[in-house]
């Protein structure tokens, strides 16, 4: 079960195939291991996942990518270059939505153009791009608190798209969104991922949606958080949604993640 | 706030402030603000003397009496208001007004009702302190969940048993924090009821200083009351720490 | 009291209605819309009816009836008294609370921004906050007079504490998650305090500033009583001493709905134009 860290599964990927490196990891919250020694590579174009039990430091690692939090040893590179804090190339979309409250969808989807100065209407027309390309055309004006929470992510989720970064940072994206909003999300961030041609860091403690939307998914264990286990699921995508729901390879992928992770919920 | 690697405690500034009011004190710069030491000094022949001793006895007497009248009718009140809809609607209202208006205006009113004396002050106490319990104690009621009541009733609480073991536990976080908060209310109350009446208790006090210029013992008597009122504030906070743990899980 | 919790819902519970419930408590401004009209008519005719009931007994021989009450505010209000002592009472008010919401606002928002400033100042207030202010309203005669300085410094002993301590509380508790949203997208510090920080926390601030007014209408009317016969106080002081109750009444009745008004206006204000998610809460 504890495979070596470092591995990487299927054909060794060349180095300007990696976006996202990270290597020896370690993060302490005061007395508490949270991390400890995390070396990912995380290939370009990819979805992957960070899945394991609750509490396990999936969001912290994500948020180190981020620049969000501080590593307490470590370092991660993004493009080769080492990560100091937030950056352009990458964008993060909140498990609680962190939309403004005052602010109409427009303005929130294009929050991150508006502080890199850019002028209203140029943001406005890439604003208004993306929030039809969530499927939210018509609802420019309105405020969060008038959008569903499922309605209210694809908010957070355009805003993302928006900065026209690489990597995607998408912290248990769904988790606040009830369940027929979910598959149906999950569908179209399939969709997304397809067209946008982005790097997607993916954080879930579902292992359905893991398996789902993933094309590669980084098991970790309990705290101290080490990586457990990188899985790929061999899934046909071009096949319609129902029918992955009901792959053999998807059924089995998801067992076999279970089986893997059961001991650790008590 | 941390100095050379230490935590700070937060309330250690007041050292500092005590510091600054003892300067300018020393400083003789404003007639009005003698050094804190002497304050202290006289505050300690004050609590000594029998017209001190008095005159707390007689503010705190209206002060508890008041507080209790409050506490009392506030929570039935809250509850009342919490649970029925037509009393809700009647009252809501008046209970809103009466939270921030200007009570002081009362006062004179309440002088000439009550008489000059103890009665006036201590409905003054209570109308300061009442209403926030009242909406506070509302809004705990409201705030119970209705599947606590449900389980009260399928496990077979009487009513009495109903609102004393669940309504009014589930509801004592909010109803806690609407007496602190009344509490609050209720020492400006005091203090404001008093130096209006101005013939007893504290009131007096601050009266007869206040015109013969004696400033120690103005400030002293200031210090006396501005800490009782921070311990008394303090207190219940440290209860309401202790149900604060179900507060959130209920 | 605490902002709106609307942003960080729950995380990882079952998803809830979008609409968060209405918030605790009944505030001055939903008083106008939260309850039918029918229920606030009744309210206020049973208490006219109760006093009007009670003047005719009378329960007191300074206790005048309702309509005894309402014809004296009429009378008032031709004779140009009342405006008068209006002009008299709201000047101070005014001032007090236009300079305690500027230095109150500022010295919460720095507050809440360093905590140098936190450990210095923040006690100090909680210390005023909870403190009856009131008491050293007599030593302001003896420095500003009894003219309109010193009922200014009235309204500003008891209105900044509260608006300083809703500022600062208010900037200390700003959302965390939306100002890693800002951080995220490199935000910088100004960007995160003018655009995250202030819009997140301008409806406590604003609420804070409802308190001040509240307690600056408490400490004007204290100043009027105690130190300087001016105003509203003294309409109400001298109508007392000539034992004109009725007067004396109608205008303690005037200045509760006068501060009731405003403060209901305000909120009014501040539902309508801070908080687009509570309009139709």
């Amino acid at each position: 079960m504890t495979a070596p860290s470092a591995s990487i599964l299927g054909v060794p990927h060349a180095e300007s195939d990696i976006a996202v490196e990270v290597r020896s990891i370690c993060k302490y919250y005061s007395e508490v291991e949270a991390l400890r020694m995390i070396d990912l590579d995380f290939p370009r174009g990819k979805l992957t996942t960070l899945l394991g039990p609750s509490g396990c430091g999936k969001t912290t690692l994500l948020k180190i990518i981020a620049g969000l939090v501080e590593p307490t040893s470590g370092e991660v590179r993004v493009n080769g270059k080492a990560v100091t804090g937030p950056g352009p190339e990458r964008a993060f979309v909140f498990q609680d939505f962190a939309l403004m409250p005052w602010a109409t969808v427009m303005r929130n989807v294009a929050f991150g153009l508006e502080l890199k100065g850019m002028g209203k209407a140029e943001r406005q027309s890439i604003a208004r791009h993306y929030i039809s390309e969530v499927g939210l055309t018509g609802f420019e004006e309105k405020y969060p608190h008038e959008l569903s929470g499922g309605m209210r992510q694809r908010v957070g989720l355009a805003r993302a798209f928006a900065v026209d970064a690489e990597v995607l940072l998408l912290d248990e994206p769904f988790s606040a969104v009830d369940e027929q909003n979910r598959r149906k999300f999950q569908e179209d961030l399939l969709q997304l991922v397809e067209k946008e041609r982005k790097t997607f860091i993916f954080v879930t403690h579902s292992i359905e949606e893991a398996v789902y939307v993933s094309d590669r998914i980084v098991l970790l264990s309990r705290r101290p958080s080490r990586v457990a286990q990188i899985i790929e699921p061999k899934i046909d995508r071009t096949a319609s949604p129902d029918a992955i729901r009901r792959d053999q390879g998807y059924l089995d992928t998801v067992e076999e993640i279970w089986q893997g992770l059961k001991h650790y919920v008590d | 706030m941390t100095l050379y690697g230490y935590r700070v405690p937060m309330m250690a500034s007041l050292l500092v402030w005590c510091l600054v009011w003892e300067l300018v004190g020393q400083s003789g710069l404003m007639f009005l603000v003698p050094p804190l030491s002497s304050v202290l000094v006289a505050g300690v022949a004050m609590v000594q003397t029998g017209t001190w001793q008095s005159a707390a006895w007689v503010t705190l007497h209206s002060f508890v009496i008041g507080m209790a009248l409050a506490i009392v009718v506030g929570i039935s009140l809250g509850v009342l208001m919490g649970r029925f809809r037509a009393v809700d609607e009647l009252f809501s209202i008046w209970v809103n007004i009466f939270v921030s208006a200007p009570l002081s205006a009362l006062v004179p009113v309440l002088m000439i009702l009550f008489g000059i004396g103890e009665t006036t002050v201590i409905v003054t106490v209570f109308l300061f302190a009442v209403w926030i319990i009242v909406l506070d104690t509302r809004a705990g009621i409201q705030h119970v969940p209705s599947s606590l009541i449900e389980m009260g009733r399928c496990y077979g609480a009487s009513p009495f048993a109903l609102y004393g073991k669940i309504v009014l536990l589930a509801a004592l976080p909010e109803i806690l924090a609407g007496i602190r908060l009344g509490l609050v209310r209720g020492v400006k109350g005091v203090v404001i009821g008093q130096l209006l009446v101005a013939i007893i208790g504290y009131g007096e006090l601050f009266e007869l200083y206040s015109r013969s210029f004696d400033m120690e013992n103005f400030w002293a008597l200031t210090i006396i009351l501005f800490a009782a009122a921070m311990l008394m504030s303090a207190a219940i906070e440290y209860i309401e720490k202790k149900v604060d743990y179900y507060a959130g899980v209920r | 009291m605490m902002a709106s919790s609307q942003a960080n819902t729950q995380v990882d519970g079952p998803v809830r209605a979008v609409h968060s419930p209405a918030g605790r408590g009944l505030g001055l401004g939903r008083l106008f819309t939260s309850h039918p009209v029918a229920a606030r008519v009744v309210s206020l005719g049973l208490f006219f009816l109760v006093w009007e009931i009670a003047g005719r007994v009378p329960i007191s021989y300074a206790f005048p009836t309702f309509l005894d009450t309402f014809y004296a505010f009429g009378a008032m209000l031709l004779d140009g008294s009342l405006f008068v002592a209006y002009g008299s009472t709201l000047q101070p008010l005014i001032i007090g609370i236009v300079i305690s919401a500027v230095v109150g606002v500022g010295l919460g928002i720095v507050m809440g921004l360093s905590r140098k400033a936190e450990w210095l100042v923040a006690p100090l207030f909680i210390v005023l906050q909870s403190a009856p202010m009131a008491a050293l309203i007599p030593l302001i005669t003896f420095v500003y007079g009894i003219g309109l300085l010193a009922k200014t410094l009235a309204v500003i002993m008891l209105a900044l504490p509260v608006i300083v301590l809703n500022g600062y509380k208010a900037v200390r508790n700003a959302n965390p998650s939306l100002v890693a949203m800002c951080r995220s997208f490199q935000g910088t510090r100004m960007q995160q305090i003018t655009k995250i920080i202030i819009p997140d926390a301008s409806p406590v601030i604003f609420a804070g500033l409802r308190l001040g007014l509240a307690a600056g209408f408490i400490g004007v009317i204290l100043a009027e009583l105690l130190i300087t016969p001016t105003g509203i106080g003294d309409l109400i002081t001298y109508h007392r001493s000539v034992a004109n109750y009725a007067e004396m009444y109608a205008a303690v009745v005037s200045i509760i709905l006068v501060s009731t008004l405003t403060l209901a206006a305000l909120e009014a204000f501040e539902i309508r134009v801070l908080r687009p998610e509570k309009k139709r809460g």
